[in-house]
């Protein structure tokens, strides 16, 4: 039962929240968070170190559709993520959000009780159900809190992920029923329908249905017009969210769900994903240092970064897969603490424009030397969490396709470049705006210096991760190679 | 006829006595609350008399109809909504200020008690007296506020069209007759199984049919009187409208494709496929641009009737069962929408346009709330009836293999998404200065209240309805 307790923890302290105002809806979500972070820790700490908790009931047994949820090193990676990045969210909007305070913790609680929830379940209805339960509440941070041109951008988010997933539900009815068909038995478990026996060109089409919803999520190149918008517009919270882990979700299902369901359709399939990836990872850099909107720049280089997780997920050795998981996680601290940073820059500012930022080093000091470790983990800096994860999927994907690795590794080249011309036009330069303003205060100093920390710690000492995530790793890629015998 | 017979009626006749009692108050003294309670009472008096009913199903009554326990669900999910409409309408009557208002129950008890025997027929005669005894008492509900002339020309819109309609209808069921002879529905399956048919009359007769039907039904192409007639008529009529009168013909329609069972599969199969695309299409092309929630809900009924087509083309069990879940979901999402757009309704007008919306969420939270949950029901999201039924229709298809039918409902959905998201944008866009809100009366709190809990109800748990549909479903097949 603790793992129902998970989802909703975030659920209930999010209707707790709604009619409260201000401080007593923030310390309620804090408080929520906190007890579910204690509670998924509790629940890891007590197994082995493979599944530790799984939970199965009756939920519309008529079609075979049962409440499973279970824990395992992945999960508890990414679950911990969530957690974590949701109380920093919290942390952000402590004062830039001043408008309905209970109405925007109750949705950035419900968004993170879908997120959560879809990295739990592995009854494939359950998991649609929390993958569309997160994007009302997403759309609606957008939509009510977000910037200027917020309407735009929230609709062409919904639709996106909206259509996405409703393709995903069409490849889950369909292997479902083709399960039926084979079988007699009419599941929606994850576990059961591994093994389902079709032909090749049946697995072909219900794959690329996951591939689909999951390619939007990421987002995988030719998929991600949404993301550049839906990032700018979002409020910091929303931002971070977003980045940090509503794109982890379609790795999630990638890896849990779209490659151990289909091996070998994604074995045919490989190499045009693994292209994908390489060109959303030079795409997205080229397009980053384009970008005049510092909230829109940040937003291409996640295309860029997780083209790398899309590749290092179709060359499914455990090498590429571990930097895959660390890159989940690094990609989350650091993208998220940038956006983290914008939203204090203009908080202070009330501008995203390269052209008008610059000089803030001298002004601020702490916020500029915040902002540096930030850029520096994004572009992949030794020391720094991204680095360990980027080589570890080049490494992993050049045993496979080294023409492949070899184009992603000018992405890195591609993301020096933005990165300093993120320092060089924001912090440095001539004061031209005339900024002068309060340096960071102990809350923002504080929740920078925990990614900035936790990023050290993933950079340095990266060994619990690859421990945790192990166990579970193996696991799928030995389902992976039985389908293959 | 014997008693058993008479108890297996009796539903259907406690809704006609309930009629005629509610008639005669009315002439020993006008009294809108008295009025509204006695029509109520009879609504429950029908509904205590399923019970019996179900323990002598199924059981054939005459050549007309045949109570069984389809029936009796359909007939138990007519009387409810026709129950929820009466509490609306009770208080946009005294709203209103109408002399009169009366009668206005009596019409709702007619026209349900049209709607049942829809949903009990197995006769073409029954099809079509229930259909009338349905319409023609609409056709006053449609009109009956004389405040303005857009009630008058709603109900003269309806009553042309859906004369029009029965017009088809009736000569299609006339063309059955002189080729086959056959008025019921499993003599007519009978006769066209032992290749009876003349070819040149059978198939004309059931496109009239389904023509027919398809205007009660407002699938594209048949839809154009949609808009006006739900923007025209009451807010709780239209509720009634969109819910009672399309189940019943659906009910029946699935009685009569159930009997006629494999006959000429493919066509049948193209013919409603086409239908159902084309009002998925229509409905929501139209109503992306639609500026009234009123006409806004109606382009959108198009569409989900359409996606109801989709249900309904699976083989028999499953149909059955997605059709069924598909209705009880849209009758407590449809209901509850409507519902709102009633008690927000002040002054002399009903808040109809977009712009009344705006800024609902700060004014008066719990309606915006639930009228969110209507449109995202609508929409199809989790959490709600509506991802269930919409989780059925898929199911249904799927089932069959009909891609192309899933896919334009995938894609529609999406599609549909859209308009239902500009409403709850404009409810969340910052308040205007708003004339005094009118209080929600109690009958009327308490239903939305219910409604509300079983839109979330039927989305986190699905399990018991689905029980009950099954254990009915099995009766007709």
């Amino acid at each position: 039962m603790s793992l129902l307790w998970l989802v909703l923890l975030p659920v209930v302290g999010g209707l707790l929240a709604l009619p409260l105002r201000d401080r007593g809806a923030r310390w309620v979500a804090l408080g929520a968070l906190a007890a579910a972070l204690a509670l998924v820790c509790a629940v890891w700490s007590a197994g082995d170190g493979g599944r530790v908790a799984d939970l199965s009931l009756a939920w519309l047994p008529q079609m075979g559709i049962r409440l499973h949820l279970a824990l395992d090193g992945i999960s508890f990676v990414l679950i911990v993520l969530t957690l974590v990045l949701g109380l920093l969210a919290v942390l952000a909007s402590w004062t830039e959000i001043r408008e309905r305070v209970g109405f925007f913790h109750f949705n950035l609680l419900w968004t993170l009780a879908g997120i959560v929830g879809v990295f739990l379940a592995l009854d494939l209805f359950l998991f649609f159900f929390f993958w569309e339960l997160m994007i009302v509440p997403m759309y609606l941070l957008i939509a009510i809190w977000g910037h200027e041109n917020r309407t735009h951008a929230s609709f062409k988010f919904f639709l996106f992920t909206q259509a996405g997933g409703l393709f995903l539900f069409v490849a889950i009815l369909g292997l479902v029923f083709v399960h039926q068909q084979a079988t007699g038995e009419l599941t929606f478990d994850h576990d059961r329908l591994l093994d389902t026996p079709m032909s090749e060109g049946v697995a072909f089409w219900l794959m690329l249905g996951f591939f689909v919803a999951f390619a939007v999520k990421l987002p995988a190149f030719p998929l991600h017009t949404w993301l550049p918008d839906a990032h700018t517009e979002a409020p910091t919270a929303g931002s971070l969210v977003l980045a940090g882990l509503l794109l982890k979700t379609g790795a999630y299902g990638l890896l849990r769900f779209a490659i151990p369901l289909f091996p070998q359709a994604s074995a045919t399939f490989a190499p045009y994903a693994m292209a994908l990836g390489v060109a959303g990872i030079l795409y997205g850099a080229v397009l980053a240092f384009g970008q005049r909107d510092l909230k829109r720049l940040i937003a291409y280089t996640s295309v860029s970064h997780l083209g790398f997780v899309l590749l290092g997920l179709y060359a499914w050795n455990e090498m590429a897969l571990q930097g895959v998981v660390l890159q989940m996680v690094a990609h989350g601290l650091a993208t998220g603490g940038l956006f983290v940073l914008v939203g204090m820059l203009s908080e202070r500012t009330h501008t995203r424009d390269l052209e008008k930022l610059g000089g803030i080093w001298d002004v601020a000091p702490r916020l500029g030397g915040a902002g540096m470790v930030l850029v520096m983990a994004a572009l992949g800096l030794p020391g720094l969490g991204s680095f360990v994860a980027e080589m570890l999927i080049l490494f992993g994907t050049f045993r496979v396709a080294p023409v492949m690795t070899a184009l992603a590794t000018l992405g890195l080249v591609c993301a020096t470049i933005y990165a300093l011309w993120i320092v060089q036009r924001t912090f440095h330069g001539e004061n031209r705006g005339g900024w002068s303003f309060a340096d960071l205060r102990a809350r923002e100093a504080g929740v920078l210096a925990a990614l900035i920390g936790a990023l050290l710690w993933l950079g340095l000492y990266p060994q619990p991760v690859f421990d945790v995530a192990r166990a579970a790793l193996a696991s799928l890629q030995g389902v992976v190679s039985g389908g293959h015998s | 006829m014997n008693g058993t017979d008479l108890v297996a009626l009796g539903p259907l006749l406690a809704l006609g006595a309930a009629a005629v009692v509610t008639l005669l108050s009315i002439a020993v003294r006008r009294h809108q609350r008295a009025t509204a309670t006695i029509a109520g009472l009879g609504l429950v008096a029908a509904a205590c008399a399923l019970p019996a009913a179900a323990d002598v199903a199924p059981r054939q009554v005459t050549a007309l109809v045949r109570i069984d326990d389809f029936a009796l669900l359909y007939i138990g999910l007519f009387l409810a909504a026709a129950f929820a409409t009466i509490v609306l309408a009770h208080d946009d009557l005294r709203r209103r200020a109408e002399p009169h208002r009366e009668e206005f129950h009596v019409l709702v008890l007619l026209s349900t008690l049209g709607a049942c025997v829809l949903a009990t027929s197995t006769h073409f005669a029954s099809f079509f007296l229930g259909l009338e005894t349905s319409s023609v008492a609409l056709y006053a509900l449609i009109a009956y506020p004389r405040s303005g002339p857009a009630h008058a020309e709603a109900g003269l819109k309806y009553l042309l069209l859906a004369g029009a309609s029965s017009a088809f209808l009736l000569f299609g069921m006339a063309l059955v007759y002189a080729d086959l002879g056959a008025l019921s529905f499993d003599g007519f399956a009978a006769a066209l199984l032992a290749g009876r048919g003349t070819p040149a009359l059978v198939w004309p007769a059931l496109a009239l049919v389904v023509a027919g039907a398809s205007f009660k039904l407002a699938v594209a192409p048949f839809h154009m009187w949609v808009p006006d007639v739900y923007q025209g008529a009451p807010a709780p009529v239209t509720g009634f409208l969109a819910t009672v009168s399309k189940g019943a013909v659906l009910a029946a329609l699935l009685r009569l494709f159930v009997a006629l069972g494999g006959v000429e599969r493919p066509v049948v199969v193209w013919t409603f496929g086409a239908l159902a695309v084309t009002s998925m299409l229509a409905g929501n092309l139209l109503a992306l641009s639609q500026r009234s929630l009123k006409r806004l809900l109606a382009c959108s009924s198009v569409a989900h009737l359409g996606y109801v087509l989709v249900a309904f083309l699976a083989a028999a069990p499953v149909a059955l069962e997605a059709v069924t879940w598909y209705l009880v979901a849209y009758f407590v999402t449809t209901l509850a929408a409507f519902g709102v757009v009633t008690v927000l309704a002040g002054g002399d007008r009903e808040a109809d346009a977009l712009d009344d919306y705006r800024g609902l969420f700060w004014r008066r939270p719990w309606l915006a709330a639930l009228l969110t949950g209507c449109l995202l029901s609508l929409a199809g999201i989790p959490l709600t009836a509506g991802f269930l039924a919409k989780f059925y229709a898929l199911a249904a298809g799927t089932s069959e293999a009909r891609w192309a039918l899933v896919v334009a409902l995938v894609v529609n959905s999406a599609l549909s998404a859209f308009y239902y998201l500009r409403v709850v944008v404009a409810m969340a866009a910052p308040a205007p200065a708003a004339a005094p809100a009118r209080r929600v009366p109690l009958g009327a709190g308490v239903l939305l209240a219910v409604l509300a809990l079983l839109l979330v109800g039927l989305g986190v748990y699905p399990a018991a309805l689905t029980a009950l549909i099954r254990a009915t479903a099995t009766a007709l097949s």
